[in-house]
């Protein structure tokens, strides 16, 4: 049989392996963390379209403020929250760049909702890539905006309580409200026909940022798997079970196709 | 007839083994090493070999992109 894998192991038969434009240093990220696969899915669809030289990303602070470590594209780091108004400004003055926002929950849904909301109803030419896990997760799993009614976080060890920590924001539904977003989409990357959906979802975000069609947001209910204290496939079943009750998935906007 | 055979190569210096490529395979030709990495991480290896049909699942899935897989059609 040994003889049988070399024959197989050569570059004609490769069927997938990690885009180009991801480097090959390690990720910091915990093990199966969904941002990986998002930033995977970002570096494919930026190759896809042939894009490599001309788009700027700027990362948020939050886990993915070292995206600029692992896709080898133009990125500038913001401050917390910033992202969609330094994106507005980069996108401005260079209108030909594909330009994208990667934050998440915490940086845009908290101290960036003034900036996301407006950026979004300016309808800037910008994709807003949203990643929500309902926690904090770098600073150690501290309760979001987005937690869970219920959910418990190390900052709401008894669950959140609506009456004392107000209800989870639903910044997706908000932005398909306004009349600046062309393409507003909730997605998921926990099986391989969610992650061809998103990657289609971003894509589709992409081509609609460099035709000036408005702004996109691309919204990716993600696990955070140390934060919710759970192991990676617990997580995923965690976040089917109980994100996709109160966040469900699917196109909440799509005027991508009108002139 | 001709069978698709498939293969996976896993970086095994990348791999944080969280076993999310496990889960995804349909043919169950993955598991979890009893060894760990140079980073400290127990890592995944292909252990049913003959089984893979090159779906691309596991890559697909994983996070790290630790992953390779090739897909050939074996003219027995």
């Amino acid at each position: 049989m040994a003889q049988n894998t070399d024959n197989i192991l050569s570059p004609e038969n490769v069927v997938y392996r990690k885009p180009k434009l991801m480097n090959d240093v390690q990720m910091h990220y915990c093990p199966g963390c969904s941002h990986g696969v998002v930033h995977k899915l970002v570096a494919e669809v930026i190759e896809e379209m042939g894009l490599e030289e001309k788009s700027v990303g700027v990362s948020p602070v939050g886990c993915a403020v070292f995206a600029y470590r692992y896709i080898d594209i133009d990125w500038q780091e913001a401050a917390h929250g910033r992202a969609p108004a330094v994106a507005t400004a980069i996108k401005r003055l260079w209108p030909d760049r594909l330009v994208f926002t990667y934050q998440g929950d915490g940086d845009l849904a908290c101290i960036g909702t003034a900036e996301s909301v407006h950026a979004l109803n300016r309808g800037e030419n910008i994709t807003i890539i949203f990643i929500n896990n309902a926690i904090y997760g770098m600073t150690g799993g501290q309760m979001a905006p987005t937690t869970l009614v219920g959910q418990k976080t190390s900052t709401c060890p008894y669950g959140r309580q609506p009456e004392l920590h107000g209800y989870p924001l639903k910044i997706t539904e908000m932005a398909a409200m306004l009349e600046g977003t062309c393409y507003v989409t909730r997605q998921s990357v926990e099986t391989v026909g969610a992650v061809s959906k998103a990657k289609k979802a971003i894509r589709k975000a992409f081509e609609a940022s460099m035709a000036g069609k408005g702004s996109s947001l691309v919204e990716i209910v993600s696990t955070c798997n140390s934060g919710w204290k759970l192991t990676p496939s617990q997580a995923n079943k965690w976040m089917t079970e109980n994100m996709f009750k109160f966040y469900p998935k699917g196109d909440l906007k799509d005027t991508t196709g009108e002139k | 007839m001709g069978k698709i055979k498939g293969a996976i190569v896993v970086d095994t210096v990348r791999c944080k083994g969280c076993s999310l490529c496990v889960e995804a395979c349909p043919q169950d030709v993955i598991m979890l090493a009893k060894k760990v990495n140079v980073h400290g991480y127990p890592y995944v290896e292909a252990v049913k070999e003959d089984a893979c049909i090159g779906c691309a699942s596991c890559g697909i899935v994983c996070p790290d992109g630790c992953i390779i897989v090739y897909r050939k059609k074996m003219e027995d």
